[in-house]
This record gives C-alpha cells, sequence and structure tokens, in this order.
C-alpha cells in the first residue's frame, strides 16, 4: 500500500553557484520521487541577481517531471528593492510561498503557500492565513507534535512540518557569515558561498551548537522526523518538507518516502541516512515538545 | 521647515512601583504585561495583577500619562483562552492600547473590542511598508513598534508611506540582533522561546561552573561565555556568547551591549517617529528613572533647538557597553 502523504523540497536556502543549484534542481527534477519543489532566494536579497536567470530552465524541468513548484520569497524585507521585488514575485502567475507576511498580503485573494517563517502558532493565525487565500501552511520548526496535531484538526489549508534538515532558527538583518571574517553585509564578498551546509558555530568547549547561513541561523544539528513520521501522519500530518543540503537528496528523499510508504523500517531508514550525511548529527527535539538539538529516540 | 513633532516617551514597567516611578520622572506612556505567559518578559516576579493593572491606570492617566499592556506572544495552539481573557482584561482595565503580535489574536481584539486601540508589537516584526499597511487596513492597527533591523534612513523612508499609522522605536536598552519574533535560538538550546514562553535564554536554564581558569556560563548546557576571575560574568543570553565559527572565538552574533539612540536622537525625531520607547520591563526603578530623565532631557533638548546634554548613561548599560545598533548600515 502507497501512503497518501506528500513530500515538499524546500527552497536551497544556501549561496551555491548558479550552476550547482540548476544542476541540482534538475538531478532532483528526473530522480527525487517528490511531489512539490521550491525555488527561490529566501535569506539575502544581495544573492538573487546571479540566480534569477536560471530560474525559468528550473522552473521548466521540474514542471516537465510533474512537480508542482512553488516560488519561495524572501524572510526579512527592508527596503524598496526587496518590496518591489515581492510584488514582482506576487504578480509572476505562479504559486507563491509567503515568508514575510508582506507577500501574503500581496497575493491576498490569490491562493498562497504560508512558509515556515511565517508565525503561525495557533488555529486563530491559521484561520486568518486561510481566509487570505493559504492553501498550504509549513509550521514554525518550534512546534511540538500536540501543536501540530491541534492546528491539523481544524485547518481547512494542507499543513506541512519541516522533517529533514538544517532548521532556520533566527534572521538578521546583520550577516555573521561576513562578521566572522571580519567583514560587513555591504562588503560582504559574498563569503556565505563558503559553506555550502552552513558555516558551523561551535561553543568555546568545541561542542557543536549552530550553523550560519549568511543573516540566517540555523541549527547545526540535522532535522530527522523519520522515527516520528508514523505518529505524525497518525496525527493527521500528511505533508512533510525536506530542506536541501549538499548530501545526496534523491537518496534522503527514497528514504522518507520509503518509511511513508511502509516499505522500509525506520531503523533500517534511519542507519541508510546516517551513511548518506556523513558526519551529520541528527535531532527532533521539538516535535517531542523538547529543547530542539536533542534526538529523542522512538520506540516503533 | 516644518516644525519637528514631539515624540512619545514609552517606558517600561516590570512592577507597579516601577511604573509609578517611571509615571513620576517623565514618561508619556508606560507599558506593562499581565503575570503569565502572555507577555514577552515573563520573568519570576515580575508583571502586574488585573488589580494592580487598574490601580497602574488608574495613576497614569491621574497624571496624565497613557498605559499600554504587552500582550505579545503566539497564542498556544488549541489553548487560545489565556491570551483572549487578557486582551479583554486589559480593555477592562482601560489600557490606553494594547501591544500585539499574532495574528489570530489581533483578530479577536479587532472583533470583540472594536473600541481598543492596537499596536503592533515588535515581535510581529513588520519591517516594510506592505507588512505595516495589512495590518492597519485588516486591522485597524494604529502604531507599529519596528523591528531593531533597519536603519534610520529606512525608517525615514517608510513613515511617510504608511501614514497615518505611528511608528515607534526602540532608543535604549537590551538588544535583539535577529528579527524580533523570528528568532528560536533560546527553544533550540533549552526548549523555551520569546514566541511560545515569553523568555528567552531564561534564569532556570542557566549555570555559572567554577573551574580553575575562572567561570563558565552554560545555557541548556550549552557554554555562553568562560570568564577569568577578575572578569564579570555576564548572563549568557544566546545571542551575546562566544562561540567558535570560522577557526576563530569571537562574538559571532553580538557582543554583550545595550542599544543607547542618545547620540542619534535628532536623527530619530527628523525620522517621523512618534513614540520612543524604552526597553527594560525586568529592571529596576532606578534604572527606569535614569533612562526617562536622560531621555526626557534629550527629547526637549532637541525640540528646543539646543546641543544634546551629554548624558552618561554607563553604569545602567550591559557589560558598560552601548552601540546604536542596526539604526547605523555599518552595524550589518
Amino acid at each position: 500500500m502507497t501512503s497518501t502523504s506528500k513530500l515538499t523540497l524546500g527552497p536551497v536556502l544556501f549561496n551555491w553557484k548558479p550552476e550547482t543549484l540548476r544542476d541540482f534542481y534538475f538531478r532532483m527534477a528526473d530522480e527525487a520521487d517528490l511531489d512539490t519543489v521550491h525555488v527561490g532566494e529566501v535569506v539575502c536579497s544581495k544573492r538573487t541577481p546571479f540566480f534569477e536567470p536560471f530560474i525559468p530552465e528550473i522552473v521548466e524541468r521540474l514542471t516537465a517531471a510533474g512537480k508542482d513548484v512553488v516560488l519561495s520569497s524572501l524572510a526579512l524585507i527592508m527596503n524598496d528593492r526587496e518590496s518591489n521585488a515581492a510584488r514582482d514575485l506576487a504578480a509572476a502567475g505562479m504559486l507563491v510561498e509567503a515568508n514575510d507576511i508582506s507577500v501574503a498580503a500581496l497575493m491576498a485573494g490569490k491562493p498562497f503557500v504560508a512558509g515556515p517563517l511565517l508565525n503561525v502558532y495557533n488555529e486563530g493565525t491559521l484561520a486568518s492565513l486561510e481566509a487570505m487565500g493559504a492553501t498550504r501552511v509549513c509550521l514554525p520548526a518550534e512546534l511540538s507534535a500536540e501543536a501540530v496535531a491541534s492546528l491539523a484538526a481544524s485547518a481547512k489549508a494542507e499543513i506541512e512540518v519541516q522533517a529533514f534538515g538544517r532548521l532556520p532558527l533566527a534572521i538578521s538583518a546583520r550577516c555573521y557569515a561576513a562578521r566572522a571574517r571580519n567583514l560587513t553585509k555591504d562588503g560582504c564578498q559574498y563569503v556565505c558561498a563558503d559553506d555550502p551546509d552552513g558555516m558551523a558555530v561551535e561553543t568555546l568547549d568545541e561542542v557543536p551548537f549552530l550553523a550560519v547561513n549568511g543573516t540566517q541561523t540555523m541549527s547545526y544539528h540535522h532535522m530527522d522526523l523519520l522515527g516520528d513520521l508514523a505518529d505524525l501522519a497518525a496525527r493527521g500530518i500528511r505533508r512533510f518538507r525536506l530542506w536541501p543540503q549538499t548530501f545526496d537528496m534523491v537518496g534522503v528523499t527514497g528514504l522518507f518516502r520509503a518509511v511513508l510508504d511502509r516499505t522500509m523500517a525506520v531503523a533500517e531508514a534511519e542507519d541508510a541516512l546516517a551513511r548518506l550525511c556523513p558526519g551529520a548529527e541528527f535531532a527532533n527535539g521539538y516535535i517531542h515538545g523538547r529543547p530542539g538539538h536533542l534526538f529523542i529516540e522512538t520506540d516503533e | 521647515m516644518t516644525e519637528l513633532a514631539r515624540p512619545e516617551l514609552v517606558c517600561p514597567a516590570g512592577t507597579p512601583a516601577a511604573l509609578k516611578s517611571a509615571v513620576d520622572a517623565g514618561a508619556d506612556c508606560v507599558y506593562v504585561g499581565f503575570r503569565d505567559e502572555t507577555n514577552a518578559r515573563n520573568f519570576p516576579g515580575l508583571n502586574f495583577s488585573r488589580k494592580e493593572l487598574g490601580e497602574g491606570v488608574a495613576y497614569a492617566h491621574a497624571h496624565g500619562a497613557k498605559v499600554l499592556a504587552a500582550i505579545n506572544t503566539f497564542p498556544r495552539a488549541g489553548q487560545p483562552q489565556l491570551w483572549h481573557r487578557a486582551v479583554d482584561d486589559a480593555a477592562k482595565a482601560k489600557v490606553d492600547a494594547v501591544i500585539l503580535a499574532d495574528i489570530g489574536l489581533i483578530e479577536y481584539a479587532a472583533r470583540t473590542h472594536p473600541e481598543l486601540r492596537l499596536h503592533l508589537s515588535v515581535q510581529a516584526a513588520a519591517s516594510n511598508p506592505d507588512a505595516i499597511r495589512f495590518y492597519a487596513e485588516r486591522f485597524g492597527i494604529k502604531r507599529v513598534v519596528l523591528p531593531r533591523v533597519l536603519t534610520v534612513s529606512e525608517i525615514a523612508a517608510i513613515n511617510p508611506r504608511i501614514a497615518p499609522v505611528e511608528t515607534e522605536v526602540f532608543v535604549f536598552g537590551g538588544l535583539c540582533v535577529m528579527a524580533e519574533g523570528r528568532c528560536a535560538l533560546s527553544s533550540y538550546a533549552t526548549g523555551q522561546s520569546p514566541n511560545m514562553n515569553g523568555v528567552c535564554s531564561p534564569a532556570g536554564e542557566v549555570r555559572y561552573t567554577e573551574t580553575p581558569e575562572g567561570i563558565t556560563s552554560e545555557l541548556g548546557g550549552f557554554t555562553i561565555n568562560k570568564f577569568a576571575h577578575n572578569e564579570p560574568a555576564g548572563y549568557p543570553t544566546l545571542c551575546k556568547g562566544r562561540f567558535i565559527a570560522n577557526d576563530k572565538a569571537s562574538y559571532l552574533f553580538e557582543e554583550p551591549t545595550s542599544l543607547n539612540t542618545l547620540a542619534i536622537l535628532p536623527d530619530l525625531i527628523r525620522a517621523g517617529v512618534t513614540a520612543f520607547k524604552i526597553e527594560g520591563r525586568q529592571r529596576g526603578r532606578a534604572y527606569v528613572a535614569a533612562v526617562v530623565q536622560a531621555f526626557r532631557q534629550g527629547i526637549d533638548a532637541v525640540l528646543a533647538g539646543r546641543p544634546l546634554p551629554d548624558i552618561d548613561l554607563d553604569r545602567i548599560t550591559e557589560g558598560g557597553k552601548q552601540t546604536t545598533g542596526a539604526y547605523e548600515k555599518a552595524w550589518r
């Protein structure tokens, strides 16, 4: 029996070379068992001009491969250039993911996806966004399974939960990739490109803690909800988001699909995931109502 | 040149005594929270009971000052009652406005209390005119507290485009380096966050350990900083810690520092900001009185065309260090 659950590939949050991004999306289009793929710059508008020319061919290839394509917006819009880009995005005639509330407002009346960087913590806000046109809502990382289930129970929109990859935890006007190299954002030399999975941030005791992706701060640990998929599905969650990393994302997608379809045991999938993500540490604390960095073993 | 408008001074009060101090020191407005997780300073021993709020409003109104109630966390899924009751009780106490962050709660307040004035909390991080107009047009928000991500010139550009919506900006005190309301670092380390619990880097998760080299401060088991024996050990606020990145230990996000905009007050006034906000509901009466007096003098001097008074607020800033933060572009 196959599951009715769907898999979304979130937008690439990192500053990858445009050609690398294109090749990544082409491979995901051709080989990954995904329902929906997000494309677009979320973190820093300084990166946009390099990637933008490649978007049409990426969208075309994904669409031809039968994937639904969604354009993701910037997360923090602070000036006219960024507001104008948001207007263009809203008028592009494609499904858009709003990661700043202004984009949801610009889409009002038209269907849109509410991204995980909007603050949807409760049914009241969910209903307001649904009334504005949200057809899918990807929930914030810090919600527990209880909160997620409560929201799913009242939702008209499709509810999505982040299930794999480094979690976006914070966004700032300040660029920490630049700051770590004694640069400022204006003169950043695009140094965030040096860390295609984010720059590791350790404590003074050299314990891995966070990761920096330009102006975005992420978890060091990679979210891994393989062991929680069955429980979440039982609580009414039918869609999960995988965040792109430089690991073999076709393989990662296959593992999530296999566990959702019950064609692979969780333990086997966890072992395979660890092999696909060498050096990665995993976490699922948030969904268990615990600190986000923890990994809680689930019995199955 | 048109005459400069006189900005309101909006001051914190964590206790009824602090409210009186702020009003007596010249605050135009005092902001407060209830003693629970409905506000972003949900600290032990702080905040107001329903009765205290009523008395505080009476005291402020008798002295020509206003009271704003911050109900600026995000209601828990399935359990909005605590937050709805906070809005109802604030309205009943005749506060001059409520400061809200959550869209669902704003919708509730606008529907249930159409006469209640609504301010958008900094925790909503509305950082551009489209976002601000959305809250104004959809819910009748009258004032937005701007997130601490914008430069003075960006603020000046926003103001004419959102009129008649007013802006309020932080001028002094603790400094978030991330866009407010959009940061889950605290819950990643401790399970508790500003959005869900009204706390950042909560005291219950803090530990100081003596080592042969000095003192190590931890949050949720993660080392946030280390201090030599002769250094004062600061509170381990997550984003003000020292970390290793790119093979170097540094204050990667921000140093332990406080926002102080006294030196750029004329620019902020010219940018058309309606209200100046002082952070620190967790701080004592002496802090509130000193900062209120300093900014009262500063604002009055700018409006009278006098030079800014030279006021030293070093002794009440974090680590004795000060910054103008994101208001100046080089900070980024």
